[in-house]
């Protein structure tokens, strides 16, 4: 579980973020989403200590990340994996090098246990045989799959995903929502998803924080946000010209 | 004002390298790596630079040498003094600048606007030390190599060129080049060339640590690289060579 507690963030005169506070649980697919520009990014970096906060606390199971310095925040860190919206592979290593470098750099693994946990997490995104690829010569759904595998490597409590479906088609979203769910639920973390898709919305938002202008808006799950009866978050919702019709 | 935020942000930045290797293996590993694509794949454009120069001074040197009271072997002492002093640690460092300086910038803001720095810093690795350090300590162990290579190499294209040309007999170039010889010199060219790779390495990659942007901003980064890396360049030059020789 984590908590986000009246958290603000500001870039120079632009405040972005606005006293936000809101509990994200364990063992869920919890789901921050919003307009373009809305902040969702800036928060999701400002729970992962990219960014600092300006005030308020972010806590990690109680543990109060936003007071601790680089060192101390290093286990809580080795508990994070994160997904990045452009999968943010390392160009220079190919995708069981990738997987595997989170255990080289973190863990004292000897080399078979670390050969066997990057197969098990390659199998366990269905990317069986593409080991000795690079980034480079592979499609984006399998760059976010690669991605998944390196930021569950070593077994995190609390995986972030920022916007993992953008740049992807409609079948392969979902499958990616699918396999993010899948493993939430099999390994219990915490799960956060940054996302403006609405049917990931409708398959997977037990727990949904709107955000609008830095604000924390709306919170609920997917059977009330289809009639909140506020009007940004029904602007939001009901954008495309399926949820209207679905609407009606 | 802007420059006391960099020079500030600099400092700061070359503090975050010295962090404690999160795996030494792996940090070894990384300046072998950094060596070979610093270093050996250097060698022929610097072997390629440095022939032609030995060739020119040694041609031009013949050309201005009018006095008939100057003995021809001045020549060769000359196109080595040149090479050594001048030409080889400041010539060859300027073109690193220009190779190594722009493949760096560009490769680490990349790795910035695709967010791979960020998916290291994540994992809670100290970034700026995985990344910077072992290039750092690669260039700063290869690149003498690299200029006394050109030295040789250079004094070899003077000759070559004289015999060549038929400006200057073979004998008086080889006495020239012995000529009172001063290994101080070399010391002092391998002094530059430290400090010439440390500028080069920590500038670029502080401009490409810092890239906040696109594909666009990468580009400008590399460029800012080269320009301020040589402009550091010729600056030291002066300053060292101002302390030591004076
Ligand atoms: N590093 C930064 N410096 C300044 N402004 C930023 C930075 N990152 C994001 N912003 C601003 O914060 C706002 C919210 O951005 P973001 O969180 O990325 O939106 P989104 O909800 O689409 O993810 C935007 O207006 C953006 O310009
Ligand atoms: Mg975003």
């Amino acid at each position: 579980m984590i908590e986000v507690k009246n958290v603000s963030k500001g870039f120079g005169e632009k405040q972005i973020l606005k006293n936000v506070s809101h509990r994200f649980e364990k063992g869920k697919v919890n789901l921050i989403i919003g307009g373009s520009g809305s902040g969702k990014t800036v928060l999701v970096k400002c729970m992962v200590g990219l960014f600092e906060v300006d005030s308020g606390r972010i806590e990690y199971d109680g543990r109060n990340f936003s007071e601790m310095n680089f060192k101390e925040r290093k286990p809580i860190r080795q508990e994070i994996g994160m997904l990045f919206q452009g999968s943010a592979l390392f160009d220079s290593m190919t995708v069981e090098q990738n997987v595997m470098f989170p255990l080289t750099m973190l863990s004292d693994l000897s080399q078979q246990e670390k050969t066997d946990r990057v197969n098990f997490c390659l199998q366990r995104v269905n990317l069986p045989s593409s080991h000795k690829l690079f980034p480079a010569e592979i499609s984006g759904g399998m760059k976010k799959r690669v991605a998944i595998a390196r930021a569950i490597a070593m077994n995190p409590k609390y995986l972030f995903c920022d916007e993992p479906n953008s740049g992807l088609d409609p079948k392969t979203s979902i499958v990616i929502d699918e396999l993010i769910m899948e493993i939430t639920e099999e390994f219990q973390m915490t799960t956060i998803i940054n996302t403006h898709d609405m049917n990931s919305v409708i398959t997977m938002g037990d727990n949904i924080l709107f955000i609008h202008k830095g604000e924390k808006w709306w919170s609920g799950n997917e059977q009330e946000i289809l009639k909140s009866g506020n009007p940004e978050v029904d602007e939001f919702i009901f954008a495309s010209k399926i949820m209207q019709h679905l609407r009606k | 004002m802007k420059i006391f935020f960099h020079l500030g942000r600099y400092w700061l930045f070359m503090a975050s390298l010295f962090g404690k290797p999160e795996k030494f293996s792996v940090y070894r590993r990384r300046v072998l790596e950094e060596m070979e694509s610093i270093g050996v794949s250097s060698l022929g454009i610097v072997s390629l630079i440095s022939v032609f120069m030995g060739a020119v001074i040694t041609i031009q040197t013949v050309y201005n040498l009018v006095n008939p009271l100057v003995p021809l072997y001045v020549v060769g002492l000359v196109a080595r003094d040149t090479m050594i002093i001048e030409f080889s640690p400041t010539i060859i460092m300027l073109v690193l600048a220009g190779k190594v300086g722009s493949s760096i910038a560009s490769e680490i803001g990349t790795m910035r606007v695709t967010e791979q720095i960020d998916a290291l810093e994540i994992m809670g690795i100290n970034s700026s030390g995985y990344l910077v350090f072992p290039k750092m300590i690669a260039a700063i162990f290869i690149a003498p190599f690299l200029v006394l290579i050109s030295m040789f190499v250079g004094i070899a294209g003077g000759w070559v060129a004289g015999e060549l040309s038929g400006v200057i007999p073979s004998t008086d170039y080889i006495k020239g080049i012995q000529y009172q010889f001063l290994p101080f010199n070399v010391t002092f060219a391998m002094i530059k060339t430290v400090v010439f790779a440390y500028l080069i390495t920590s500038i670029s990659s502080y401009q490409g640590f810092y890239t906040d942007g696109g594909a666009l901003e990468v580009g400008q980064s590399s460029t800012r690289a080269v320009v301020y890396s040589s402009v550091l360049i010729l600056i030291f030059d002066y300053i060292i060579t101002q302390l030591i020789l004076i």
